[in-house]
């Protein structure tokens, strides 16, 4: 999100699904959409039958790998290096863009010099991947005549996240991948409303509709002229930052839907945090670990049944979601509820409903504006912006860049990004890399999906390649013990072929079973603000064995 | 892909097996030896993808490695071809001639079938079963009750499939009990009659064949034979016709298709020829499976080269590239034969990058059926070229617009491009002038069961049954003629009162039969018809592929209320079981997508209507 709004102005995917089934290269990469965004995956599927290439770069050989003509297994948090590397290719060959990049961006000249020591044997050196298979990769990214660069979790759950992403943008901008139907970047989104989130400006520097807090005066002016307060003037804190200063400067935190003694990394640390606030607010339609610590539960509503109001996907479409049951008991909407308390903290609010909540959103962020409840009703859904009631919605976002001369705002700069290795080293003591994600069946910390029994779960492991499972003599199944520098928990064995040796993966589904981040570190990016979930150093011991009785 | 492998790995001798057939395995992703450097890289997708149609082949070389396809062995193929091992497993299980579950390495499929029944099979069967134990037992060898083998001419039939080192399949045919153990124990196989005696004109009317002129008197294994006999004489003539030339003569000669369906053969291939997707394939059907029919079997193990020239001649004028031969699994000396045809034409230049210096490319590949009638229909025979289950596709698309792997194909039956050859001999105007108006050209008859010379035999479209039945010599030993099942199981029974029935396809469809694949099937005054109807019934409910309803279930219910009505054990009256049987018959033929369920009432129905056996 920072990433893309950094070189383009606004933090979203800039293509469609359509265009995804309708491309001739998609380029995953850091994600497995076969198992963490299933119904993505049935686009790029649509794809694959049509005879489209898939290539996938991802530490693991996981399913949608399997699913790829060309998977580039890199060592964990080599995205950067591997970035630089495909983009030397490209230039070195001539395979760039040189058109598009005179045309819509800047700063060519220093990245060319950024990216020149990037030679395929120094890729192949710090990424593992040979070199051929990267040569294969920039080839085909650089000559398909329309590519899609979709990446997940993979490539933003790293200190140093949206460096990340600005090594793939760049990739985008040298070939001219990006503003044209059918090429484009695709961050996927982990829930259904990630997007819905940024879009209504939970982003510490963003009013809604990605306005910049510090650097659009006139925005700022339109919204304290609307709401009758003043806005500060400078950014807010993201999630990690808060706890930073959790216990510190903030003495009370109010926590609506998220489960952060579970889901940040290094718990220890997390819960122990919150337990120094002198107030914990927390609103959630479960009774969670966070929920347990709290001072105050609001029981809220299911906001995909129990409510009226929009999601916003991957694709930018917002639709509109329905209201089917009443909340049981004394739990609320959670509109209703935020009302109410701004009713006890002295402002007035009125009769509030989703519908003029959203109008009053119209208002204020022009990329909405076209977006009636009427319209969204009557089109199914529309993607932003839609500045007007009379445009269809955007299909996919920067054309302008194509433009001759490129309108409404600035061109796109390459950014020159240098690769650094993960912060939790590998050492004798620790040895292995355990790099953590999502499977099929489970959902994050299985707050929503640990209800529904499934055949395919089988609980949380820990997956080892066949060649580690052999030299630490474990089998499928046997229990072990995992530490990190932080902390150490007890988890099964599962024997993976999709993993090398030195490489490890669990999942955060099973909180009950394993707290998996007990071990993670908290190692942040300072602009997104996400932790390294990606990249923790552990070793791997038996457990003693039971004596027979 | 999502492959889900089993931890069940191969022998060493299958591991060999699939390797001969697919090639070592490059990386650990298909089933190599785990390397460093896959742990970084693999390359599959779309390439991988495209190897699914060597799934059939590796079947084959395990069932021919091991006698059957184990768990560890279908595992490997699975990883090598990336397919699900629960999908290659519906495969494996899907055809007759693949066992999912230990066999003995040597197996004897005896062919109980309606011909060979008229010849003493059933009793043969209860004899082996007296003598050597029920079938389906024994760890050296063992036999097993088959459908028809397509050697009937030679009736009792016999197949013995032989796995392990020198693993070759043998036909046997006729089968004496007393050869039975010197034959599997032993493997003392003798060899088989010239293919020549099957063809009885050929003696006394030679000049009268057009189809089998050269049957039994040219070298199948000789190129040079074959061409000092006329052979790649109409592909040249092809090539100074053009294409358009080629197919302006297949129109003028009104040649329809043998297979069954009477398409015209020109308009066939001038509609794949138009086709703007690229490539266009033609496939030669070569699943001859239809009980009682032989007659591909006789041009192809005494004729290959004409099928290879014919199907070479279908590539030019339809502007294919690459031709298939599907063959049918239980014809061991028709591959031998057709498989070293395509090796010499090639050697030779006749098939290759430019054929006979022309200018034109053509080869052709031969895929091997694995025991199923059912991929005699052709989209079950694309499916099963691919690599799938041999289930029927539903039409259209037709094949010509889009066919094997989904690209516009021309695919006839040996017998039809046969008859190509003979077009551009004569003409295609000539070739017009034989036969009737509306079935132009000579066909060919296998005659069978009860009759004094059976085998295959060449006629004028037109002729009367009765003449036919006159060239072969009448009912064997002179007695009375009491039914002949015309067109085999999917076609129908006539009785003796129905012997002017011209040979055509406007005649039959006058007297309500058909000719199909040119069955005559010959039953004498002592024949249990009611045992014929019940083994045709026993057939459909056998290889009914199982995919749609209608066939599922009624070729199930069909042969239970055939059980009951022989039996006596019938729900009602007579009457009742019968009508029951003409409601299953209409159900199966309206609503079967493919022509197995169309049909599978057919025989029955005539044995009903026409000769009144249950009444």
């Amino acid at each position: 999100m920072v990433g893309l709004a950094t070189v383009f102005g606004a933090g979203g995917g800039t293509t469609s699904y359509r265009e995804v089934e309708e491309t001739d290269l998609i380029l995953l990469w850091g994600s497995n959409a076969r198992e963490a965004h299933p119904i993505f995956f049935h686009h790029v599927l649509k794809a694959v039958h049509r005879g489209a290439r898939l290539m996938a770069v991802d530490p693991r050989r996981t399913t949608s790998a399997e699913w790829a003509d060309l998977w580039l297994g890199l060592d964990v948090g080599a995205d950067i290096a591997l970035a630089n590397t495909v983009a030397r290719e490209i230039v070195s060959q001539g395979l760039h863009n040189t058109t598009f990049i005179e045309h819509a961006t800047t700063g060519f000249d220093e990245y060319r010099a950024s990216i020149e020591p990037w030679t395929l044997e120094r890729g192949e050196r710090v990424t593992g991947v040979p070199a051929d298979a990267i040569r294969e990769l920039a080839h085909a990214y650089a000559k398909a005549d329309r590519a899609v660069l979709c990446w997940t979790l993979g490539i933003t759950e790293h200190h140093n996240a949206v460096d990340n992403v600005l090594a793939l943008i760049n990739l985008a901008l040298l070939t001219g991948h990006v503003g044209r139907y059918g090429s484009g970047l695709s961050p996927l989104r982990g829930q259904n409303n990630v997007q819905g989130g940024g879009d209504m400006g939970a982003i510490p520097n963003k009013l809604p509709g990605f306005q910049d807090i510090e650097k659009d005066l006139e925005a700022r002016a339109r919204f304290e002229a609307a709401w009758g307060v003043p806005i500060q003037p400078k950014r807010g804190w993201h999630l990690s930052e808060m706890f930073e200063r959790c216990g510190s400067v903030i003495r009370a935190l109010y926590v609506i839907g998220e489960n952060p003694a579970t889901s940040e990394a290094d718990t220890t640390r997390a819960t122990g945090l919150l337990a120094e606030l002198d107030c914990l607010i927390v609103q959630d339609i479960f009774m969670t670990k966070t929920a347990e610590m709290a001072d105050v539960v609001l029981p809220a509503s299911v906001s995909a049944i129990e409510s009226e109001g929009t999601v916003t996907n991957s694709e930018r479409r917002v639709q509109r979601v329905r209201k089917a049951l009443d909340p049981p008991g004394n739990a609320r909407d959670d509109m209703w509820i935020i009302a109410q308390l701004a009713g006890r903290l002295g402002f007035d609010w009125g009769e509030v409903t989703a519908e003029s909540a959203w109008d009053e959103l119209r208002s204020l962020s022009p990329m909405h504006r076209g977006m009636s409840y009427g319209r969204l009703e009557e089109l199914g859904g529309i993607q932003w912006p839609c500045p007007d009631e009379d445009h269809p919605g955007t299909l996919f976002l920067h054309g302008r860049l194509w433009l001759d001369p490129p309108e409404q705002g600035p061109l796109a700069p390459l950014s020159v990004v240098e690769w650094e290795p993960p912060v939790d080293e590998l050492t004798d003591d620790f040895p292995i890399r355990l790099t953590t994600g999502r499977r099929l069946t489970d959902f994050n910390t299985g707050v929503q999906t640990a209800r529904f029994s499934s055949p395919l779960r089988r609980g949380e492991t820990i997956d080892v390649s066949p060649e580690d499972a052999a030299s630490l003599g474990v089998s499928e199944g046997e229990r072990v013990r995992v530490t990190s520098r932080r902390g150490s928990v007890e988890v099964p064995v599962h024997v993976d072929p999709g993993l090398r040796p030195g490489l490890t993966f669990m999942t955060l589904h099973f909180p009950d079973e394993a707290q998996t981040n007990l071990l993670t570190v908290d190692a942040w990016d300072p602009k997104s603000g996400t932790s390294e979930f990606k990249a923790t150093a552990v070793r791997i011991e038996r457990l003693e064995q039971p004596v027979e009785a | 892909m999502d492959l889900h492998l089993l931890a069940a790995t191969p022998t060493e001798e299958e591991r060999v097996a699939v390797d001969a057939v697919l090639g070592s395995p490059e990386t650990a992703w298909v089933g190599g030896e785990r390397a460093p450097v896959d742990g970084h890289v693999a390359r599959g997708g779309r390439e991988a993808r495209d190897r699914r149609h060597l799934l059939l082949p590796a079947l084959h070389a395990l069932q021919a490695s091991a006698g059957w396809i184990s768990e560890g062995g279908l595992n490997y193929v699975a990883a090598r071809l990336t397919v699900p091992p629960a999908e290659a497993y519906g495969v494996a299980t899907f055809y007759a001639m693949f066992s999912t579950t230990p066999s003995p390495p040597r197996v004897l499929h005896v062919c109980d079938d309606i011909a060979c029944r008229t010849q003493g099979a059933v009793q043969l069967c209860a004899e082996l079963e007296r003598s050597l134990g029920p079938e389906g037992h024994g760890d050296a060898w063992t036999w097993r009750r088959s459908p028809c083998l397509g050697l009937c001419e030679r009736a009792p039939a016999a197949l013995l499939q032989r796995s392990g080192a020198g693993a070759e399949d043998v036909a046997v045919a006729p089968l004496g009990v007393e050869h039975v153990t010197a034959l599997v124990v032993d493997q003392d196989v003798r060899p088989s009659e010239p293919v020549g005696r099957s063809v009885p004109q050929a003696a006394e009317a030679r000049d009268t064949l057009r189809l089998l002129r050269r049957v039994g008197i040219v070298d199948p294994s000789s190129l040079d034979d074959y061409r000092a006999n006329g052979g790649y004489l109409a592909l040249r003539r092809a090539v100074e016709l053009g294409p358009e030339g080629v197919i302006r003569e297949l129109k003028d000669s009104k040649l329809l298709g043998r297979g069954g369906a009477a398409f015209p053969t020109g308009l066939k291939w001038e509609l794949v020829a138009k086709q703007a997707v690229r490539p266009h394939l033609f496939v030669c059907n070569a699943d001859e499976s239809e009980p009682g029919t032989f007659k591909d079997r006789i041009l192809l193990e005494g004729d290959p080269f004409a099928v290879v020239e014919a199907l070479t001649i279908a590539g030019y004028a339809t502007a294919s590239e690459r031709g298939y031969v599907y063959l049918r699994g239980e014809y061991p000396a028709a591959l031998e034969a057709l498989a070293r045809a395509v090796d010499a034409a090639r050697a030779r230049g006749f098939l290759g990058a430019d054929v006979m210096g022309e200018g034109f490319a053509f080869d052709v590949e031969i895929r091997r059926g694995a025991g199923a009638y059912i991929c005699g229909e052709e989209t079950a025979l694309f499916n099963s070229i691919e690599g799938k289950r041999g289930e029927p596709r539903n039409k259209p698309p037709f094949p010509v617009e889009r066919g094997l792997f989904g690209k516009p194909t021309g695919i006839n039956n040996v017998e039809t491009l046969v008859n190509v050859l003979e077009v551009l001999r004569v003409g295609g105007p000539a070739y017009a002038g034989l036969g009737t108006a509306d079935s132009t050209g000579t066909r060919l008859f296998c005659l069978s069961g009860d009759i004094e010379r059976p085998g295959v035999y060449e006629v004028e479209c037109g002729t009367r049954l009765g003449d036919l039945l006159g060239l072969a010599g009448g009912v064997h030993g002179g007695r009375e003629l009491k039914a002949i099942l015309l067109g085999g199981a999917a076609g129908g029974f006539v009785g003796p009162g129905d012997l002017d029935v011209p040979l055509s396809f406007e005649g039959a469809r006058e007297a309500g039969v058909t000719l199909g694949s040119g069955v005559v099937m010959v039953f004498d005054e002592d024949a249990d018809l009611v045992d014929a109807v019940l083994r045709i019934a026993r057939f459909f409910r056998d290889e009914s592929c199982g995919q749609c309803v209608p066939c599922r279930v009624g070729t199930v219910r069909q042969e239970e209320a055939l059980h009951r009505l022989v039996s006596g054990r019938t729900i009602g009256s007579t009457a009742d079981e019968i009508e029951l049987l003409g409601q299953i018959a209409l159900v199966m033929r309206d609503a079967s997508i493919c022509g197995l369920g169309q049909t599978a009432a057919s025989a029955v129905q005539s044995a009903i209507s026409r000769l009144g056996v249950f009444a």
